[in-house]
């Protein structure tokens, strides 16, 4: 195993080279730079101005010139400067990648605290009403755009009942603590969980439904094993190895991917931060903020790869490491 | 009722008074809604109108526009003209016209730290902007500064390479406070990350307004509480907070739900959206229309012959019903423009040519210029092609898109064909636009300042080529020398009325040639709670939180 995780480890830090030079480019080749935005914003801007402007911010030098800079820099911890919010771009991201990680990991624990037990009910019990049911609340989280769902919490939550906060994030001066945070939380969180609460159901309970029909399934009944223990001891682990790809997947979706509910919800997270950072040309920004999101994309898979072992004794990297 | 529906029940009683989200207001204070957060927080580095807001809270600029559209002065004891004294005609150095202006700061005006702003201040504020390695966008102002004499701790005299009638204008001068960063400026080539306004924004010794800022979370909000050095009249509110909200729905919601007090007229809703919230929740809030001076028009592209043919362009404007669109779409609060210069402006000129929605000259000028009706009504010339045109402007901009659609329809009645063709804001303004890729027609708009030279749009040397790497916004490809000649010579004469009478001719020229087809001013929507008076709206770049001391409660 310790030989698989260096080996992977390699392999990530090559696809992370190679998605920095691919993300680089492919921002560098959108239309406009730094500075057009710049001159639309201020009709003083001369073209001598511009030109100076290009030169002070390296626009000037060809495209595989700056990469290669920017590639020198990130080698020393130098990540760069983020033109959008005149700050380093650590600091720029810090904040947003800590807000959307707490809602990322509070919306996907809910979805699948809530998600895994409904498909597992739904596959034990298939073609019955709960079946049903549970179905079509599972069809309807999936159909329901997020900006949609959004703006119907917002509307009957805060508008309606005024129970909690529209949008945003709390002032942290006379913030009345923990609570208040959580207020601010529940929107979205509830907004990402119900339409990931869909998919995982389905996932789950079409992979239960699969192993149920296993002829090691028959054989524990045939041996009198009670219907729980069939399920929870024998089905789910095996069950689960297809769920856990789809939410190994979600990590890197979810986290550049939150940008409909950030919006509505009018919260600082990342995927909001890497839209505005490419919408405004700010490479450096939008750069990392990518990079982040392979990079957690990565993390998912290893961490799928390493559950598969714990969750199937037929699946070793043992033999790998000889 | 079973148990669990009483367990709800009770649970929602007891959960009301928890979960209750009051009103934003509480005591004196005011939470504003905005739709953008500020990318620095240095007064010249760049230009955005977050930051001009919030600056208005903080900071007082030495002269500014008040709501007459007059230059006044703020920091300044007495606006300097060449009437009173202030100003002064000279030869520069090198024998040029100039002008000397003195100005004396107010004897009371200091930092946030309690330091007082000096002319040590003004002149640190001149060599950052002047410095070509500052990271300061617009150095033009900076650079016509030949010098600056020191009278004393609070007068100079500023000595300008040229004579313009805005030569007591000193409104873009954002003054930089010299004990604190001049430190940060050692090295010039790194002072724009260096800058205590981005590395320390909270340090009160950078304000010199009625507020100073005391937490800014990157993207959600801005606080900002009472300058307690603050040398001018009290304000109300103890403690103003800014919240960013880009989706105008969500801005609506927190308004509505009391997460928010009012939504900002400079950066809020539309004019149609702010006419549907009007609608629906009109009676609850005060709801202030202000036109201004963002100038919609539809930019032609004079490169194409067909184009070229100025009874075209005459007939498409006498087929627009612009003020039908101003009145159907807008309320009638977005006014017709006929040229790029705002009514409000006093050089605005009112016998300008004006193009009255009128199908039988538009008919005619059609005719005339070889363009005939045929089977469907459209037109073809003596070749029999078609007199179709393509417009494009930005995707995703709902209010341009209706207009495109108005156009579409009311142009089809006289005999035009129009394709619609959108772009993404950054394709469309990154390139179709910037490098005069645009067949026919793009729309847009120009944000302009009262009494602004339209130099870099309308003169023949602005016009963006590759041999000058697409710089200038003459993107229509104008070329006019008597337009030409009046854009030079406007910013120079000095007598008003001689420049009202250029300003009259340029007008002519303008509506006359109509490189573009104007279309209306846009306006700003003020969605402000019954208890807040004292916002007056001025139609032009300067916000109305520079007047933040005049805002007042009532309830």
């Amino acid at each position: 195993m310790p030989a698989f995780l260096i080996r992977r480890f390699i392999h990530s830090l090559i696809v992370l080279f190679v998605m920095s030079a691919v993300i680089y480019g492919l921002i560098g080749l959108m239309p406009g730079d730094p500075v057009d935005l710049m001159i639309s914003a201020d009709p003083n801007v001369t073209a001598a101005d511009a030109a100076r402007l290009r030169t002070i911010y390296g626009l000037d030098q060809p495209l595989w010139s700056r990469y290669l800079h920017w590639l020198s820099a990130a080698a020393t911890g130098d990540f760069g400067y983020s033109r959008l919010y005149s700050q380093p771009v650590w600091q720029a991201i810090i904040p947003a990648l800590s807000n959307t990680l707490l809602l990322l990991i509070s919306s996907l624990a809910l979805a699948l605290v809530i998600a895994l037990p409904a498909g597992v009910f739904a596959a034990t019990r298939p073609y019955s009403l709960a079946d049903y049911g549970i179905n079509l609340t599972a069809f309807a989280g999936i159909s329901m755009p997020p900006f949609w769902l959004g703006i119907l919490l917002i509307l009957l939550f805060s508008v309606t009942l005024g129970w909690l906060p529209a949008g945003g994030t709390p002032q942290s001066a006379g913030a009345s603590g923990l609570w208040e945070h959580v207020q601010y939380l529940i929107l979205p969180i509830a907004a990402l969980t119900i339409a990931g609460v869909g998919g995982h159901t389905r996932y789950m309970r079409a992979s239960m439904i699969e192993t149920l029909r296993q002829d090691y399934i028959r054989t524990a009944r045939a041996k009198g094993l009670s219907e729980n223990r069939v399920v929870l001891g024998h089905a789910l682990r095996n069950a689960m190895i297809p769920v856990v790809t789809v939410i190994a997947l979600d990590l890197g979706v979810l986290f550049s991917g939150a940008l409909i509910t950030e919006t509505v919800f009018a919260y600082p997270g990342m995927g909001k931060l890497i839209f505005d950072a490419i919408m405004g040309n700010d490479y450096n920004l939008a750069l990392v903020g990518l990079l982040m999101a392979t990079t957690l994309t990565l993390i998912g898979n290893l961490l799928a790869d390493v559950a598969y072992a714990a969750l199937d004794p037929r699946i070793s990297y043992e033999n790998l490491d000889a | 009722m079973t148990s669990v529906t009483r367990l709800i029940a009770v649970a929602m009683i007891f959960a009301l008074p928890v979960f209750s989200h009051g009103a934003a207001q509480a005591n004196n204070t005011l939470v504003i809604g905005v739709t953008q957060y500020p990318s620095t927080f240095h007064p010249n580095i760049d230009s955005m109108l977050a930051k001009s807001y919030v600056h208005g809270l903080t900071r007082r600029p030495i002269t500014t526009m008040d709501a007459n559209w007059e230059t006044v002065c703020v920091l300044c004891e007495t606006l300097p003209t060449l009437e009173n004294g202030g100003a002064k005609l000279e030869k520069t150095p090198d024998g040029k016209d100039g002008i000397a202006v003195t100005y004396t700061i107010k004897d009371a005006a200091q930092w946030g730290d309690g330091i007082p702003i000096t002319v040590d201040d003004v002149v640190f504020t001149w060599e950052v902007g002047k410095h070509p390695k500052s990271g300061v966008a617009s150095t033009e102002g900076y650079r016509r500064i030949l010098s600056i004499d020191r009278i004393d701790d609070k007068t100079f005299t500023l000595h300008v390479d040229r004579r313009t009638f805005d030569y007591n204008n000193l409104s873009t001068l954002g003054l930089l406070p010299a004990h604190i960063d001049r430190p940060k400026f050692t090295d010039p080539a790194t002072y724009k990350i260096q800058t205590v306004f981005d590395t320390d924004p909270m340090n009160p010794g950078l304000f010199m307004g009625p507020y100073v800022m005391t937490e800014a979370k990157t993207g959600s909000h801005m606080v900002f509480e009472k300058n307690k050095k603050w040398w001018g009249k009290e304000p109300a509110f103890d403690k103003i907070t800014v919240r960013v909200i880009e989706n105008t729905t969500t801005l609506e919601a927190n308004l509505l739900s009391g997460g928010i007090d009012m939504i900002s007229g400079e950066l809020g809703l539309n004019v149609d959206q702010a006419l549907a919230f009007e609608k629906r929740h009109g009676s609850k809030f005060n709801i202030l229309f202000k036109p201004g001076l963002i100038y919609e028009h539809i930019d032609l592209m004079l490169d194409n012959p067909v184009l070229q043919d100025r009874r075209v362009r005459q007939a498409l404007m006498y087929a627009t019903d612009r003020k039908a669109i101003s009145e159907r779409l807008f309320g009638g609060k977005q006014p017709v423009a006929h040229t790029g210069v705002n009514p409000l402006d006093w050089v605005y000129d009112p016998e300008v040519p004006k193009y009255a929605f009128d199908l039988n000259k538009a008919d005619a000028l059609l005719n005339d210029a070889g363009w005939k009706r045929k089977g469907g009504g459209m037109r073809v010339n003596s070749n029999g092609d078609p007199l179709r045109f393509q417009i494009m402007t930005t995707a995703g901009n709902r209010t341009r898109e209706l207009v495109e659609q108005v156009l579409q329809s009311q142009w089809k009645a006289a005999g035009i064909s129009i394709d619609i063709r959108n772009e993404p804001a950054r394709v469309f303004f990154g390139e179709t636009v910037t490098k005069r890729k645009f067949p026919d027609m793009a729309m847009f708009a120009w944000i302009s300042a009262p009494e602004s030279v339209p130099r870099t749009t309308l003169h023949s040397k602005e016009i963006p080529t590759e041999a000058n790497n697409w710089s200038g916004q003459n993107y229509t490809g104008f070329s006019n020398p008597d337009m030409d000649e009046l854009l030079e010579k406007i910013e120079l004469e000095l007598d008003k009325d001689k420049r009202k009478e250029m300003w009259a001719k340029l007008q002519n020229i303008y509506a006359t040639e109509l490189p573009a087809l104007p279309l209306y001013f846009r306006a700003n929507s003020f969605i402000l709670p019954k208890w807040l008076t004292g916002i007056e709206p001025t139609g032009h770049q300067f916000p109305t939180t520079l007047w933040v001391e005049d805002w007042r409660i009532e309830r």
